[in-house]
């Protein structure tokens, strides 16, 4: 079989998830939860053997886009979609990130799901759990093997359903445990702040169908050069507005950080390595519009770069393990997306499978400090409940306040109990960092080097945001894993088993050995990705850049030791940068008020709108006046006054009662007659024969 | 001599037996007396019957006389049983106490 001979195998990247989806839900109710992981993992895992196999094929071939068709789908007057799967270098680089870490993910979440089901004693939510992650892997391959505009949306909107369900997977608790609607709330946030963003995405496709009568890809960048640049302007910003919804962006980023409500793996696949990426897959994708236009290229990448610094700025000032992780995320999305922006889709582009690794693996591993925390409390709690007043001044701790396992003021000194993740956290960060030789380092590095040639603004407020991060990944690595426990949990916390620290490993191998996907000189991702999108030139390296990044890194780092590591924190002691930085301090901490800011401003304003919309014009005017006193009113005038006391009681009434008393008077009068008397009868029949005769007679 | 007698002589006292027998018939109250009364009324009309059969000198009247006769011994036969359960059940016979059907 040649290689071309493999295309056709693409649509099995989104029926081999869905029929792992199926199998779960049809027969999992009967199978033990080791069999629904590995089902589920295994659709995903085969996912990835396809995804290798196409990419396999396209290396083999020259490399050019191939469009696979499968079924037709609309067919309304000029309006003609089909599903078609498009296979090129750009699509099968994302399915192979979607599917290989996405098997990782799945192999972590056999355990760790196992250990939150299990202290949260909720066992049927697992098998649930495999068939959202299952679903998302659909989904995210719909979005990136479409060949249109419209089923790339198909895919945008599934995996938007899907991280909604799964933002969503404790539905009736917040973070801790307790019985509330946090955790619901954060599911529509990350919903409505995804169908602000879809709305600007909808707009985008409406335009480029009323201009082009098509959405395919091949048809839109045919036709982009013959449109006036102003609709292409239209298109690109409505754009925009859809990736600043899907990829966390200004203004809508708001709702990731509360995505970190829904359970650990789904944070690292969708909320850091996948669905997040999407915005700045479909900047690369529509690489032939954004460089038609360059004001929205400068609007991309300013939005981007200043996202960048903005979230930085935030991660640095927040405590939840998970929260730090989230602004990062934002952060390095900001960088993807500057980059795009800045038609360093190459650079973009990698930085995007790079961040997948590291951000996948800070997740999981956060994921597993937090069960590592949670059984040390876990075993205190059992342990308290035997031992009774040995661990008094414990158990009056427990009794008063709800622990908080995320929180990194618990933590302190986990890197003598938990060894090996301790170990793969520290990977990460450097690699998050971009600490020389780690994955980190060089895409990073590509980012600032075409942002100090192309656009000098977007490289200084990358690099600011570059010195926050190596910043606060010193602060988290020097809170989490150094010092002393500050809480009895995290004195007792224990390593997690190897189903957790395996993937673990290889997402870290990874994290460090990613960078040579496009090492400079060599540059096999832009060779790779220049046969999709056109004009690509290698980024070049620059000594310059690559060596002030890297002391800025290590000078936060140190600057993050003098604060942190030097004189670790001590239980209840504020956090040191409160005191060096005052105000600014309290600033990041509490996120720039922006989710107050939305409340007052939009909030609040539209729960006034629905209000007076509710009482006033649904309420007052159109159910108490309208409907009661109109429509009401003269229906019951009409019924009772007219038809009830007038015709029915006064007219019907009078002929049915009238009948019935003239019967009564009548038969009352002829009753009389029936005496009962023989001889009266007689003498009426009699009387009656003499008249009838005598009338006869006489005639 | 036995033509020489008219018809209407025969009807006339048929009819005078008639309107014996109907009086009887209303005015008593013994039912015994109220079936002798009714027989007069029946003998009024076979009498009228055999005088018109002899004077028209055809015999349907005479066997139509034979007829009547029989109904009337049936009648009489079922009245009397009538009178004697009645008699039982209110230890009278009077006409006027069986008023039961009074409207």
């Amino acid at each position: 079989m040649t290689s071309s001979g493999l295309f056709p195998l693409v649509p099995l990247i989104v029926f081999l998830p869905a029929a792992g989806l199926l199998i779960n839900i049809i027969f999992g109710g009967r199978m033990n939860e080791k069999a629904i992981g590995a089902i589920a993992s295994a659709a995903s895992g085969l996912a990835f053997v396809v995804s290798v196999l196409l990419g396999y094929a396209l290396w083999s071939g020259n490399g050019e886009a191939v469009v696979v068709p499968l079924a037709d789908w609309i067919h309304i007057g000029a309006l003609n979609v089909a599903w078609n799967f498009r296979v090129d270098t750009l699509s099968v680089l994302m399915m192979l990130v979607v599917s290989g870490v996405g098997t990782l993910i799945h192999i972590y979440a056999i355990g760790y799901m196992h250990e939150d089901v299990r202290l949260k004693n909720d066992i049927p939510r697992y098998r649930r759990f495999f068939v959202f992650m299952n679903l998302f892997i659909a989904m995210m391959m719909i979005l990136v093997s479409g060949d249109s505009y419209l089923m790339l949306f198909v895919g945008w909107e599934g995996v938007g359903l899907c991280s909604f369900l799964l933002i969503g997977f404790w539905y009736e608790m917040d973070t801790l445990g307790r019985p509330s609607w946090a955790n619901s709330n954060a599911a529509k946030k990350a919903m409505i702040a995804n169908r602000i963003g879809d709305f600007g995405f909808l707009l985008a496709a409406f335009t480029m169908f009323w201009w082009f009568k098509s959405l395919t890809f091949a048809d839109v960048f045919a036709g982009a050069a013959t449109v006036p640049a102003s609709v292409i302007l239209f298109i690109t910003l409505f754009l925009l507005v859809g990736v600043a919804g899907k990829s966390a962006q200004i203004p809508l980023y708001v709702w990731l950080p509360d995505a970190m409500a829904g359970p650990t793996p789904v944070s690292a696949l969708i909320h850091a390595a996948t669905m997040v990426t999407a915005g700045v897959y479909l900047v690369a994708r529509s690489a032939p519009l954004y460089t038609l236009v360059p004001a929205a290229q400068t609007t991309v990448a300013l939005v981007g770069a200043i996202t960048a610094l903005f979230a930085a700025t935030i991660a640095v000032g927040q405590y939840d393990i998970k929260k730090v992780l989230a602004y990062s995320t934002i952060s390095q999305l900001g960088f993807m997306v500057a980059a795009v922006g800045m038609g360093a889709f190459v650079a973009g582009m990698f930085h995007l499978i790079t961040h997948a690794f590291f951000k996948a693996l800070l997740f999981l591993s956060a994921g597993s400090v937090i069960l590592g925390v949670e059984r040390g409390h876990h075993h205190l709690a059992h342990h308290d409940e035997h031992a009774g007043s040995s661990h008094e001044e414990i158990h009056s701790t427990e009794s008063s306040e709800v622990f908080d396992p995320n929180d990194m003021r618990n933590m302190g000194g986990l890197r003598k109990q938990m060894p090996v993740t301790f170990w793969v956290y520290l990977v990460g960060a450097l690699a998050l960092a971009g600490i020389f030789p780690l994955a980190g380092f060089w895409s990073k590095d590509e980012i600032l080097a075409d942002a100090f040639t192309k656009f000098p603004v977007v490289y200084w407020l990358l690099t600011i945001a570059a010195f926050l991060t190596a910043f606060y990944m010193g602060r988290q690595i020097w809170m989490v894993f150094f010092g002393s426990p500050r809480h009895a949990a995290a004195e007792h916390a224990e390593e997690s088993p190897r189903v957790i620290t395996v993937p673990l490993m290889i997402l870290a191998a990874l994290a460090i050995l990613g960078g040579a996907l496009n090492l400079p000189g060599v540059d096999s991702l832009t060779l790779w990705l220049e046969h999709t999108i056109a004009g690509v030139e290698a980024g070049q390296f620059n000594f310059l850049v690559a060596g002030l990044s890297t002391g800025l890194a290590l000078l936060a780092i140190y600057f993050s030791w003098l604060l942190y590591g030097r004189r670790p924190l001590v239980e209840g002691q504020p956090d040191p940068l409160k005191k060096l930085l005052g105000p600014v301090f309290r600033v990041f901490e509490r996120r720039y008020w922006v989710d107050e800011a939305y409340w007052a401003l939009f909030i609040n304003r539209y729960v006034d709108v629905s209000r007076f919309l509710a009482d006033v014009i649904d309420g007052r005017f159109w159910h108490d006046w309208f409907h009661e006193k109109v429509l009401a009113g003269t229906y019951n005038w009409l019924s009772r006054t007219v038809l009830d006391l007038r015709v029915d009681q006064q007219f019907i009434d009078a002929i049915a009662n009238g009948l019935g008393n003239l019967t009564r008077r009548v038969s009352g009068e002829l009753r009389r007659l029936q005496n009962g008397f023989v001889r009266s009868y007689a003498l009426a029949v009699l009387l009656g024969v003499v008249i009838i005769i005598g009338w006869l007679v006489l005639k | 001599m036995p033509n020489t007698i008219p018809l209407s002589w025969y009807l006339g006292i048929s009819a005078v037996l008639f309107t014996m027998g109907a009086l009887g018939v209303l005015i008593r109250r013994n039912p015994l007396i109220i079936f002798m009364s009714i027989e007069l009324m029946l003998n009024s009309a076979n009498l009228a019957f055999v005088a018109f059969a002899r004077s028209f000198g055809v015999l349907t009247g005479q066997i139509f006389v034979f007829f009547v006769m029989t109904v009337s011994a049936a009648e009489v036969a079922v009245g009397l049983a009538l009178i004697v359960i009645i008699f039982r059940n209110k230890h009278s016979i009077d006409v006027d106490l069986m008023n039961s059907l009074k409207g």
